[in-house]
């Protein structure tokens, strides 16, 4: 458990008095049901897109509606759960194993059309993003060009 | 009368191996192991922590002689985490939610175009390099996340497996070698940065951003679900094309 630490003032949607384990718990709550009713309008509506996707922006409009403070339990919950966003996507890539013999016979086009689309769409988004930015840079230092 | 105790060493090797048990363990001690060795290499990025991991369980696999349908019953268990980490992913964005206005003529013209480059270029050069069409059909949706990359591939007629593997592949690439790409093609600004991330290389290229910069990680992950979107709309009617 991350320890919490919470600000001198905290926000009305989180009571200084609660503990921080109920605090985790009610972000994973909060981050479930949201998956949960993405999923809903998903399946309910025969939409192509996966119900988390959905849940996150339904997350998104949530927050942006109801401002929670900087101590608010799904804060907490989201930023756990995104610091080892990489474990999750460990047994997909462990399924290798299951699709070695195709990868040995098949790896000149595997390997050449993962690196030839992976390298232009990158470059090609960043150019693209970059070029239709509004000329305001954020005062960083970062943009230079 | 029956004992209380018993000695039954082979009941439990039973257990073990059909218990999900095992695969958690695996994966969490993997990661474990990954996060070190990250640690250890000063954050070097060619050291990222899904890396080492995928490498170290499934050389265990392969040592074991355990089928990948018997990790995975452990396995999915870490995997399914994946829906409320998507969602989670809406904290980020929230955080960076005043820089949404300007950047959405951007995103509506950057995002639709990287996905129809990832998938028309990942389909044509497998054909050109002498792949079949099903192996074609098997790269065109790995930009978009796993759970819709996978999803694509089956009712597209792909091998789903490889489509997974691919998918956790150019994310892997793309943390790696990323942002090396983008400062060679002088692509510097955050935010152009972190949608080029995102859309190319789903969770794992964000989880790259997000360690990077947290304004280049909340645009990833903003692009990452735009992809997700794009792709699935955009795939079966481009393979009918293609």
């Amino acid at each position: 458990m991350p320890a919490m630490s919470r600000p001198p003032s905290p926000s009305p949607s989180s009571p200084p008095s609660r503990p921080g384990s109920v605090a985790f718990l009610d972000g994973l709550l909060q981050l479930v049901g949201a998956w949960l009713a993405g999923e809903v309008v998903v399946r309910t509506l025969g939409l192509p897109v996966p119900g988390a996707v959905v849940g996150m922006l339904g997350l998104l409009v949530v927050l942006q509606v109801r401002r929670p403070g900087p101590s608010s339990a799904v804060l907490h919950a989201a930023d756990g759960l995104l610091a080892h966003l990489q474990l999750l996507f460990i047994p997909a890539g462990v399924g290798i194993v299951a699709v070695l013999a195709v990868v040995r016979a098949e790896a000149l086009p595997l390997v050449g059309g993962l690196l030839v689309s992976w390298a232009v769409g990158l470059v090609v988004v960043g150019w693209v993003v970059a070029l239709l930015l509004p000329r305001r840079r954020p005062d960083r230092g970062r943009g230079a060009s | 009368m029956t004992l209380l105790l018993a000695w039954q060493p082979g009941e439990t090797a039973d257990w073990l191996r059909t218990s999900p048990l095992l695969g958690v363990l695996l994966t969490l001690g993997g990661y474990r192991v990954g996060r070190a060795v990250h640690a250890r290499c000063g954050r070097h990025p060619a050291t990222q922590p899904v890396l080492v991991a995928v490498v170290l369980v499934g050389a265990v696999l392969l040592a074991t002689g355990t089928s990948y349908a018997d990790y995975s019953r452990g396995g999915d268990l870490v995997a399914f985490l994946l829906g409320p980490a998507t969602v989670a992913l809406a904290v980020p964005l929230h955080r960076q939610a005043h820089h949404l206005r300007r950047l959405l003529l951007p995103l509506l013209v950057a995002i639709p175009l990287g996905v129809v480059l990832s998938i028309v270029l990942g389909y044509g050069v497998v054909r050109l390099l002498g792949g079949d069409d099903e192996l074609a059909t098997t790269m065109a949706p790995k930009a978009a996340t796993t759970p819709v990359s996978i999803v694509l591939s089956a009712d597209a007629g792909g091998i789903v497996a490889l489509t997974a593997v691919l998918t956790i592949a150019v994310g892997i690439v793309s943390a790696v070698l990323g942002p090396w790409l983008l400062t060679l093609a002088r692509v510097r600004h955050p935010h152009a940065r972190g949608v080029a991330m995102g859309t190319v290389s789903h969770g794992i290229g964000t989880s790259r951003s997000l360690a990077d910069d947290p304004e280049e990680g909340a645009f990833a992950g903003l692009a990452m679900g735009l992809t997700a979107f794009t792709t699935a709309v955009a795939l079966p009617l481009l393979l009918r094309v293609l």
